[in-house]
């Protein structure tokens, strides 16, 4: 899959991104932005991946979440002092650590957090064998999933990783050490073209943003920003349209950056998308995980935007990374593991009341009409093709 | 796939060849298959067993007429290269249209056949010059003009004579032949089909009497050498390895081909091969004339009489027609392992006769039992899927191995075929579809799927709380047992019949249904009422997860459920089982008002399926030809 990546794309327009992430895989201090480093933030069912979501992206953050728990009163967690040795006294080196202090980068993508993390494991490995070093991998792998549940694109980048390392002709090495340097190799050519997936998308969605055109976007997604980015870039002339995206307001950090492009933008509340679609020409999206039915998981609000486009006709594209695409097959919204996020209604709510706290949606496939992959401009019923000759 | 297609791209320019200087093999068939010509009382064999490829090709269609004036269209002359035809093609003078539309054939069987047949055919050919030039459009029918005096031509006395000779001595004859002859033959034979399809393509609906007739002839004079004993012929026709002829690969390459039962003549003759003796229904509905139907209850006395006389057909097979045809054996897993155990026997108790190869002639032994099991009710795509396993894994014997070590192998390979494609499958199957059942679900399913029984049974060991709607329809009632069954574990049910399925809908969480294939665009094959359920429930917005094994996957696309499907018995719907005297229907059975129609199968839309359940995973129906690309040539080989 990864060799069929579309990454020509990339050689052929030689403008480099401009960031360089450090190579270097010294503990490099961390933002430290959020305080949950270590410590699973998980007890209530709260995301972990929707928190930092909020965190990286939100208008407000750390101090909001923490307004907005004591508002609401219901989940006392995670704001508690950093311990960063508590749980890794003993070792030398935790993944999850690791994992952690890549996971703090604002523009890396948890996965692509979670795949640096476990490159870190191989070389940092003292196995003597292969199979040794497997099943530490393993380990390591099952102990990030563990760590966030929630996260589909975390789980799903470790499973990847655990495919395109541990599936290769290495293991017949008979020198251990340079089956592990072929194995490290691999590990950060996959880091590497994950990393990059993010420039293939904008330059492959860049034929589909047209002159004159409106766009919608619903939250704030780093791949549908790049997008934009790079059509601002091209001198293409476009409108966007932010939805609020509450609760975290992610829509209001998009809208900040997109005037910072000099890019036309208009803020809607989430409740007007329908109001404004007629003027809408396509609706952009990210996901948070490409299932295998060609659906997507994503931010609350995905599948009500939607079905409005399918019903006004408008097209629905989304831009994902292969390496959100999991094995998961929901037939219906509640078919998913839960993630939920504290919400803030600004006053105090009864406690009789109900809250629907929960952070995403599922969006079928059919009211998808594209998904712009690292893999190229794939229908949504290729996804499961991929998905099935990536795992079987 | 691939590896089947190559030889045959490189085989072509030799076999052109070998027909270019070694026309003599052409003779002996040609003068045999002249007389018959005429006569037309050879009769084409049924499409699964002759090994020419062009009957099966040919389209649903109207009983061609047979006598010999059929109006044939002047394309028709290249459709058939044998010898006696082309006489008038030796008379450019008189009949311009031939001369324009001598081909690659016409050349070569005129240096082939030169010395003997073209010079006897001359006067013949004098006689024929009036009937070509008021006929301009008939090529065939002046033909058999040509041939029918028997006495004006030596080469019509020969031909009788060799005609006889190869009835009473056919062995020996066809042993004489040469690779080049074969070649010729296997050439002739691909030519004629060729033609015949492509004029089957071309020509207009209206005209459809002829080319079902000449495609009749064209097969009938690509035949001869295997009139007999067809499977013998095949095998020993052909040459073994990767230098297989084309007949084989096509016949592999095109899914089974369906005998049209509406199509008279031919079903005549199947029927004079048939071991069991069915009789036909009277009134058949009009749009699934093409399928066979039988009165029930006839066969199987006579059957069973027989038992002791069909010394060809082994007792295990026997026993499993019959299961098949009483109906006791139902359900396409349990019908599949029937049948590969049945086979299993057979391997055991083989021994290859004297003279043969195992590979080749076990192919045939299994070929036969399979028309045998054929009759008895039509196969399954499982069955289908499975004996093209079985046959393939014959086939890929390696030639070094003693029959004893090949026999052990295919005992293991069946054995492992049941196991993983079937059993396995069917745990796997069940460990992903639990994980779509939640506490508090009502699930409902239709009919009897041996599948989603083992899954509502495992569900309800892991303790998951849940209710089960069981959906049935007459005249089978398999709800029944599965209620019982499902009742007997303490699950709590509902139990209702296809009639209020659209009531009981709205209280449903998911669909669970069982299949008996899946198609390559994502159609569901199944017991008929399954299309009904899964519409409701897309009405209703209720998620359809069909349970289905890999194994059963076919690359056919169906688009509705009459081309393809199997008709039961009409009784069974007019009649109330075990209570003979309730029948309202009594005096008007045999009225030519009255058409009864039970289907076995109907086809559900891929629409209405969200999620199709293999051992592959949970994928949705649109990845179902990547399933059957990626796996289908697994299941071959495993």
């Amino acid at each position: 899959m990864w060799w069929r990546s579309a990454s020509f794309i990339l050689d052929k327009q030689q403008n480099d991104t401009a960031q360089t992430i450090p190579d270097t895989l010294t503990l490099s201090s961390p933002p430290l932005s959020m305080a949950d480093t270590l410590q699973n933030p998980n007890p209530n069912n709260i995301s972990a991946y929707y928190q930092t979501r909020a965190a990286h992206h939100g208008v407000v953050t750390s101090d909001w979440l923490a307004q907005a728990q004591a508002a609401v009163g219901r989940h006392p967690d995670d704001v508690l002092p950093p311990e960063p040795e508590v749980k890794v006294a003993g070792k030398p080196f935790s993944v999850i650590h690791e994992f952690n202090n890549w996971r703090n980068q604002p523009d890396l993508a948890e996965a692509v957090a979670a795949i640096r993390a476990l490159a870190a494991v191989i070389r940092n490995s003292e196995a003597t064998t292969m199979m040794e070093l497997e099943i530490e991998l393993k380990k390591a792998s099952d102990s990030l999933k563990s760590w966030d549940t929630t996260s589909i694109s975390l789980t799903a980048g470790c499973d990847l990783f655990m495919r395109y390392v541990t599936r290769t002709s290495a293991l017949e090495y008979e020198d251990f050490n340079s089956a592990k340097s072929r194995l490290i190799e691999r590990a950060e050519k996959f880091g590497e073209i994950s990393y990059k997936a993010r420039r293939i998308i904008a330059m492959l969605s860049q034929d589909f943003i047209f002159d004159g055109c409106t766009i919608l976007v619903h939250g704030f997604s780093r791949v549908v920003l790049e997008v934009l980015k790079t059509a601002a870039q091209n001198k293409k002339l476009f409108r966007v349209f932010c939805t609020e995206g509450r609760p975290d307001r992610t829509g209001l950090r998009l809208s900040n950056e997109l005037a910072k492009l000099d890019v036309p933008v208009k803020l809607l509340i989430d409740s007007a998308v329908a109001y404004s679609m007629d003027e809408v020409d396509m609706v952009f999206v990210g996901a948070d995980g490409v299932v295998e039915s060609g659906g997507i998981i994503n931010m609350m609000g995905t599948y009500q935007i939607a079905l409005v486009a399918h019903s006004m006709d408008k097209p629905v594209y989304v831009a994902a990374e292969s390496y959100k695409f999991a094995r998961l097959y929901p037939l219906d919204q509640k078919d998913m593991a839960p993630a939920l996020r504290p919400i803030d209604f600004g006053v105090p709510i009864p406690s009789k009341v109900e809250v629907e706290t929960s952070a995403r949606d599922y969006t079928p496939p059919q009211y998808l009409t594209l998904l712009f992959t690292d893999l190229g401009v794939l229908t949504p019923s290729v996804v499961s093709d991929e998905l099935i000759q990536l795992y079987l | 796939m691939d590896p089947r297609r190559a030889p045959r791209t490189v085989s072509d320019p030799k076999v052109r060849q070998v027909g270019f200087f070694a026309p003599g093999a052409a003779i002996p068939d040609r003068s045999q298959s002249g007389p018959p010509d005429h006569i037309s009382s050879l009769p084409p064999t049924i499409a699964d067993l002759s090994p020419s490829g062009a009957n099966s090709l040919s389209p649903v269609m109207i009983p061609p007429p047979r006598h010999a004036s059929a109006p044939l269209s002047p394309l028709r002359r290249d459709t058939v290269p044998v010898g006696s035809y082309n006489a008038s093609d030796f008379m450019p003078a008189t009949s311009p249209t031939a001369a324009t539309s001598s081909s690659d054939d016409v050349a070569w069987v005129g240096r082939g056949g030169r010395a003997g047949a073209a010079s006897s055919s001359f006067p013949g050919g004098g006689f024929d010059m009036p009937a070509a030039s008021s006929v301009p459009a008939s090529g065939l029918t002046t033909v058999s003009v040509v041939n029918l005096p028997p006495g004006l031509s030596e080469k019509a006395g020969v031909a009788a004579e060799l005609q006889n000779d190869r009835t009473t001595h056919s062995k020996p004859l066809k042993e004489k032949m040469t690779k080049a002859e074969r070649r010729a033959l296997q050439e002739a034979q691909r030519a004629a089909k060729a033609a015949a399809k492509a004029e089957g393509g071309k020509a207009p609906p209206a005209s459809s009497g002829a080319v079902s007739s000449a495609n009749a002839k064209s097969a009938k004079a690509a035949k001869p050498s295997s009139q007999k004993n067809d499977n013998v012929t095949v095998a020993a026709s052909e040459k073994k390895g990767s230098d297989r002829p084309p007949e084989k690969d096509r016949k592999k390459d095109v899914p089974q081909p369906r005998m049209q039962y509406d199509d008279k003549s031919r079903v005549e003759k199947a029927k004079k091969r048939a071991v069991v003796k069915q009789t036909e229904a009277r009134n058949r509905v009009e749009l699934f004339r093409h399928l066979p139907q039988y009165e029930h209850g006839t066969q199987l006395p006579d059957l069973e009489s027989k038992f002791f006389q069909l010394d060809p057909m082994h007792p295990a097979v026997y026993k499993v027609g019959l299961q098949y045809l009483s109906g006791d054996l139902c359900g396409g897993n349990a019908r599949c392992i029937a049948m590969l155990l049945a086979f299993q026997e057979v391997i055991k108790d083989y021994s290859t006769p004297p003279e043969k190869t195992l590979v080749r002639d076990l192919t045939a032994k299994i070929g036969s039992y399979v028309s045998f099991l054929i009759e008895c009710r039509p196969l399954s795509i499982s069955m289908g899927n499975a004996i093209r396993f079985l046959k393939n894994r014959i086939a890929k014997l390696p030639l070094t191995f003693s029959e004893s070590e090949a026999k052990a192998t295919l005992h293991s390979d069946i054995d492992r075929f049941i196991n993983e494609k079937i059993i396995l499958a069917d745990k796997v199957i069940v460990k992903h579809a639990v994980t779509k059942i939640r506490d508090g679900d009502v699930l409902l399913t239709y009919g009897s799927s041996s599948a989603v029984e083992m899954i509502l049974l495992h569900a309800h060991e892991l303790g998951k709380q849940f209710r089960v709607v069981v959906v049935d329809s007459r005249p089978k009632l398999e709800g029944k047992l599965l209620l019982r069954r499902l009742v007997g574990k303490g699950i709590s049910c509902t139990y209702t019949h296809m009639n209020a399925v659209s009531y009981i809908m709205h209280e449903v969480t998911r669909v669970f249904l069982g299949a008996s294939s899946v198609l390559s665009n994502g159609t569901v094959y199944s017991s008929v009422g399954t299309a009904c359920v899964a519409m409701v429930a897309h009405a209703f917005h209720v998620p359809v997860l069909v349970c289905c094994e890999a194994y059963k996957f076919h690359e056919r696309v169906q688009l509705d459920s009459i081309c393809s499907n199997e008709l039961g018995d009409p009784d069974a719907i007019s009649k109330v089982g075990g209570r003979g005297e309730i029948n309202f229907l009594d005096g008007c059975a045999n009225s030519e008002n009255l058409q009864l129609l039970n289907l076995i199968y109907d086809a559900t839309p891929s629409d209405y399926v969200s999620m199709i359940i293999t051992d592959y995973g949970m994928v949705p129906p649109t990845s179902v030809p990547v399933i059957v690309r990626e796996y289908g040539r697994e299941h071959l080989w495993i």
